[in-house]
């Protein structure tokens, strides 16, 4: 069985600007696989070129093993895509909407009207079937743009952004969905900035800046070389490394990473009030210091040697934000 | 058959969403009205001169109804980015464009019924040449719906495909002979005329009705299908260069 993405040497430019910048990796079947970067990244870049909507420039795309360059119709069978904007029909209903889509993919009449009920009770929608789109909630939206997205029995779902802009109750059943449709079989594709969303979810982990991966492995891996190292991070009145500091405690490691933050790492546990202490004395005034357990997005910001918080804050402020 | 099946599930969404709405009924219902009673107003004629406006009336009605159609249907689908859902669908692009621009075709036939219907009641349409009337009448309705297409594809805002329509709508009212025959055109102005392909619908139309055509019927609808199948052909060749890119 070929894997179901497998992506070799892909590029693509738009003007000067080299937006996917010739990267190579696959995704296994039945995997649920994690692409993460910072807002122009090339993560949608990457996502319309496996999705057929945009053409490559370099490189190869196989979905299923099916070359999408040669033959993207038949490719698109084997595709659902949620984007990262709700774009159902605000005028037709939330089953018309499902029938519709379902149509699309040259589903018989009654075949896709049972199958739009099924998804609409799944997602716990059955009883807004009848309501138009336009008024669902934003929660509600998201549900049911998944629920088109996987009308076909796709075996390859693009989760674009799913659990940006909606509450956090609606948020923990978009994540329940995808775990489920991941048990169910179904290979997932999703970018998120949420890193810690994308922990719990995502078997493996594809990291991508400036239009290259510069990390790529199982959540397991990627978090070992953490195993041992010690993190405090720090808030507070900073815009750098204060002067003194690294002098001070020579068997620490600081960074800031954005301003407001310092990072401090050791192979040691790290003693947080001596270091407080020295900030405070130094009139610095420090809103919270936390001890960091081994996470992903500490991986993040060593590989991409971006902030976390950072591009959390550049997608919301870019109107993707909750 | 799959394909189809998206066909007339576009079709049947968008002639329920966009064309059934009451303001667009009412549009191709008046637009076509206020333009006779301009005309009449205006030449001061009686029923006596409804099978020479007929064409012009009728033609005009299909090319503002469909044209203005497509901003919506497609530019504003594609802003909204509805449309990407659409190309994502394993369907051919070709029958997915001539889904989305099959009720626009639809609804300029229909808005060339509403003047037709009212001068059966005015006056003897006994004479017109049905067959020809409707072949021009649904092949003025495919060249000017794939007109608004050509203007919707080349633009990103639906103000600006309204805009960049009327820059094409406005001298083609002028300049094809819908109202004053083309030789009574100034000299420069007549070659253009015969680049528009409103001309050679409004000069089929004029042969079904009342005769007094300048080339025959059988040319004039041939031409009308080339400038359809052209400018299907470059719509395409857009949307495959500005929105597959």
């Amino acid at each position: 069985m070929p894997d179901a993405i497998v992506v070799e040497h892909l590029a693509k430019r738009f003007d000067t600007v080299e937006a996917v910048a010739g990267i190579t990796f696959s995704v296994r079947r039945g995997e649920l696989f994690g692409f993460l970067g910072p807002n122009g990244a090339g993560k949608s870049t990457t996502i319309n070129l496996l999705t057929g909507l945009a053409r490559p420039d370099a490189g190869s795309i196989r979905l299923g093993g099916i070359d999408c360059t040669r033959r993207p119709r038949a490719a698109q069978h084997l595709i659902g895509v949620v984007p990262d904007e709700s774009n159902l029909y605000p005028e037709l209903s939330g089953s018309e909407n499902l029938a519709f889509c379902g149509a699309l993919y040259g589903m018989a009449k009654r075949e896709r009207e049972a199958r739009a009920r099924e998804l609409l009770d799944t997602f716990g929608l059955g009883d807004a079937a009848a309501r138009k789109f336009g008024g669902y909630s934003k929660g509600m939206k998201r549900k049911l743009t998944i629920a088109a997205g996987i009308i076909h029995r796709p075996e390859i779902l693009f989760l674009d952004e799913p659990t940006t802009g909606i509450d956090v109750a609606s948020a923990r059943q978009v994540r329940q969905l995808i775990a489920d449709l991941n048990r169910a079989g179904t290979t997932l594709f999703l970018t998120t900035h949420y890193i810690e969303e994308a922990e719990r979810l995502c078997q493996r982990i594809a990291f991508i800046v400036s239009g290259r991966i510069v990390g790529i492995d199982s959540v397991e891996h990627l978090l070992q070389p953490l195993q041992g190292r010690h993190a405090v991070q720090i808030a507070g009145s900073l815009d750098g490394v204060p002067e003194g500091l690294a002098e001070a405690f020579p068997g620490l490691a600081f960074a800031c990473p954005e301003p407001g933050m310092l990072r401090v790492e050791a192979g040691e546990p790290v003693r947080v009030g001596a270091v407080v202490r020295f900030l405070e004395e130094r009139g610095i005034e420090v809103a919270e210091a936390r001890r960091l357990r081994p996470s992903l997005e500490e991986v993040f910001v060593r590989v991409t040697g971006l902030a976390a918080e950072a591009m959390r804050k550049q997608h919301e402020q870019a109107g993707g934000g909750q | 058959m799959k394909g189809w099946i998206a066909f007339w599930a576009i079709l049947r969404k968008d002639v329920r969403t966009y064309y059934l709405k009451p303001p667009n009924i009412s549009w191709g219902l008046i637009f076509p009205l206020a333009w006779t009673g301009m005309f009449f107003i205006r030449t001061g004629g009686g029923v006596e001169d409804i099978l020479s406006l007929l064409p012009g009336v009728a033609a005009i009605s299909i090319l503002f109804g469909t044209t203005s159609m497509l901003a919506i249907t497609v530019t504003f689908e594609k802003k909204g980015r509805s449309f990407e859902r659409l190309l994502l669908a394993p369907i051919p692009l070709e029958l997915l464009m001539l889904a989305k621009t099959a009720g626009a075709i639809l609804f300029g036939v229909a808005n060339a019924c509403v003047p037709v219907i009212m001068a059966a009641f005015l006056a003897d349409l006994s004479t017109v040449a049905w067959g020809g009337f409707a072949a021009a009448v649904f092949l003025v309705s495919v060249a000017s719906t794939f007109l608004g297409l050509f203007i919707a594809v080349a633009v990103s805002e639906v103000f600006e495909a309204q805009t960049f329509s009327n820059f094409f709508r406005f001298p083609m009212i002028f300049l094809c002979g819908l109202f004053f025959p083309v030789e009574n055109l100034p000299m420069l102005l007549q070659p253009l005329a015969w680049l528009l392909p409103l001309t050679y619908g409004a000069d089929a139309l004029h042969g079904a009705v009342h005769g007094g055509n300048r080339l025959p019927v059988a040319l004039d609808l041939l031409i009308l299908c080339a400038y359809c199948a052209g400018l299907f052909a470059l719509s395409l060749f857009n949307i495959r260069r500005r929105w597959i890119a």
